[in-house]
């Protein structure tokens, strides 16, 4: 090999950050060789799929509509990494909160009071955390794995979701279509514009966002949940309580992962259907991993992603390509971001001896 | 019951079982050399899709079976790759190997999708599945669950019997030690990975060549992560595994039992039955945290480089 790997003996900060951006990069060369390979024009491809959708303002507001789930998520996610908590569970906790949140949605139709929207919201946040308080149970009570039990209760809530959107939520009135009823106007998050999507829950998000970045920046259980993920053992010699963290940090991430899917059928959606989500909970994992696990990383990652969603669906209207692009591109990126991360410990080098032997042979060069 | 009726289970039980037990027999041997490789669900699908494609468009299902095991290669080395060699986390690599096989089964197969193809037919072997109650659950299957039975024997024997088992154990326990022996650990951990990519190739091949002959998208609904589950089930012992892929496989068929019953469930509840037992099965068996740490290979999970 041409290349060796040099441990730098510390980590550089300049690559923490610079890490993410070359992977992106990668991921876009990358891409563009797949759209070679297809017999697409990589160019007209990529405007197709990173520009197009955002060059108007409508699409701005689709951007901000579709991004909010994924920073909600991906912001709970954050808390549960930073603390070695490998909560894969944020799609089910989402789809919980929306079914959770449309359970009462569809009882209270008629009832012309905003008081039913905050109560709709909370039912959500609760059932999302209570989902991922599971997952908590779970570990502390019988040493489960947190990973393959949220990744089951995914599965289960998914489940569930789709026996009561065809069973007891599903709309009498709908013709036998799996839906729920449409939400009444009081259950509606109200949208912020005129024209487009953009509702209140923006507020929810950059609330959470500043909620997550004090407490993992700035306060003491932040503290200790990072402690806590980078060294088990010294965190129980200095005292601090494991089983209360997990349980927090689950919780918080659950909870965060309830309102966002709560958001969405009391906003965009306005009723319960069988695809509330298209991968979001998943996709906030590459989100939160791309975004360093810091709020402010995750919410430029959060955009990235919500453009890649309208990206797959521009490019399968427009170019007839499949809309698991997203996904594909998803999975490129976390995986070039890993491969990249080598960059922050280790420094490549080329052989030396080839390099000087090389050099030599270039007259006047040495 | 009658024994019609507990036949055909034990039948379904197996047939249900065998991708369950072709990922874990991957995983298993991954595991038993350190590596945790959580890529299972991304590999099975993409060798699900890689041999549709192939065995629909040349016609020959062996072909189709042969690039499914090349195509969970081909991830797993990307696994090897990034967890092995640049070192990054495992858990973070394998989660990224499963978003990106998803991710690209999607939009590989999204053409082929609801296509129908002639699978594998079983390969009834005579006398011998007229056996009352075991025969046709032996004898009537088709022959990619006869191959299961022999790649089973195959990693029993080696793990158990032979030097290469050996020297996995040896780089999953005490990778320091074994290097200091003289075996090349990341070598030996890469076969592993590579091992692991062809046996998710193969179970992927299995669902859409035999099973159900066609492609799905998310056609393997979670057992690859089941498979990691199975592992954890069996304390990391190779008979063990065998017992748990046919359970889950049960646990996964019982909505034709209930049915066969008369029960009236609604199907989605059912179809949460697989789940439900893996929770209660990781339940069961992670509650003494001591005998988990017994038995887990001792440097699961964790990164090694020569020189430390």
């Amino acid at each position: 090999m041409l290349l060796s790997l040099e441990p730098r003996g510390q980590e550089s900060r300049a690559m923490l950050w610079f890490s993410p951006l070359l992977a992106a990069i990668l991921t876009l060369i990358s891409g563009s060789l797949l759209f070679v390979a297809l017999g697409l024009d990589p160019l007209l491809t990529l405007h197709t799929l990173l520009i197009a959708p955002v060059s108007d303002l409508y699409g701005l507001s689709e951007l901000m509509v579709k991004a909010l789930p994924i920073l909600l998520c991906a912001l709970g996610l954050a808390v549960a990494y930073q603390a070695r908590i490998w909560n894969i569970g944020a799609e089910g906790q989402l789809l919980i909160g929306a079914l959770a949140g449309s359970a009462v949605a569809v009882n209270v139709i008629d009832v012309d009071s905003r008081w039913v929207l905050a109560l709709i919201l909370l039912i959500g946040i609760a059932a999302g955390a209570a989902w991922a308080g599971l997952t908590a149970w779970l570990r502390t009570h019988f040493n489960a794995n947190e990973i393959l039990t949220s990744i089951m209760l995914n599965y289960i809530a998914l489940n569930l979701l789709l026996y009561f959107v065809h069973g007891p939520l599903k709309d009498p009135a709908g013709m036998n279509f799996p839906e729920s009823a449409m939400f009444g106007d009081a259950s509606r998050l109200p949208l912020l514009t005129e024209d487009g999507r953009v509702h209140a829950g923006v507020y929810f998000a950059l609330l959470a966002l500043v909620a997550v970045w004090v407490l993992l920046q700035r306060s003491f259980v932040g503290f200790q949940i990072k402690v806590l993920g980078l060294d088990k053992r010294a965190a129980g010699f200095v005292g601090f309580r494991e089983k209360r963290l997990v349980w927090l940090a689950l919780l918080i991430s659950g909870g965060l992962a309830g309102l966002a899917g709560v958001c969405e059928v009391a906003g965009p959606i306005g009723q319960l259907v069988p695809q509330v989500s298209p991968g979001y909970g998943y996709a906030a994992i590459t989100v939160a991993f791309l975004g360093r696990l810091n709020p402010i990383g995750i919410l430029f990652s959060s955009l990235l992603m919500a453009l890649l969603y309208l990206g797959g669906e521009s490019a399968q209207m427009t170019l007839n390509l499949p809309q698991a692009i997203t996904q594909l591109f998803q999975g490129m990126m976390l995986f070039f971001l890993l491969a990249c991360d080598v960059l922050i410990l280790y420094r490549p080098r080329l052989k030396l001896r080839w390099a000087r032997r090389q050099m030599a042979a270039v007259p006047g060069a040495v | 019951m009658d024994i019609d009726l507990l036949s055909n289970i034990l039948f379904a039980t197996v047939r249900c079982g065998t991708p369950l037990l072709l990922v874990a027999l991957g995983e298993l041997v991954c595991e038993k050399s350190g590596v945790l490789n959580l890529g299972q669900e991304g590999m099975m699908l993409f060798g699900a899709v890689i041999g549709f494609i192939v065995a629909l468009s040349t016609g020959s299902l062996w072909l189709g079976v042969l690039l499914a095991v090349l195509a969970g290669m081909l991830l797993s080395s990307l696994f090897a790759l990034v967890a092995l060699v640049f070192n990054a986390n495992q858990v973070a690599t394998g989660l990224a190997l499963t978003i990106f096989g998803v991710g690209l089964s999607s939009f590989v197969g999204a053409a082929w999708v609801g296509k129908p193809l002639l699978g594998f037919e079983p390969l009834v072997v005579p006398y011998l599945s007229d056996i009352p109650l075991i025969g046709r659950m032996l004898f009537a299957q088709d022959i990619l669950v006869y191959l299961s039975f022999a790649l089973f024997a195959l990693v029993a024997w080696t793990l158990l019997k032979s030097r290469v088992g050996l020297v996995i154990q040896a780089v999953g326990e005490n990778p320091n030690a074994a290097s200091a022996m003289g075996l090349p650990v990341l070598f030996v951990r890469t076969l592993a990975v590579l091992f692991g990519g062809a046996m998710a190739g193969l179970a992927g091949a299995y669902l859409s060549l035999a099973y159900t002959p066609m492609w799905a998208e998310n056609m393997s609904a979670g057992r690859g992560w089941i498979a990691l589950a199975l592992v954890v089930f069996a304390s990391w012992r190779v008979w063990r595994l065998l017992l748990g892929a046919y359970l889950f496989g049960f646990a996964s068929i019982l909505y034709l039992v209930a049915q066969g019953v008369g029960l009236a469930i609604p199907s989605n509840l059912l179809a949460m039955l697989p789940y439900v037992a893996t929770i209660v099965v990781l339940v069961l068996l992670s509650r003494n945290a001591l005998r988990t740490r017994l038995y887990a290979p001792v440097s699961l999970g964790q990164p090694w480089q020569s020189g430390h």
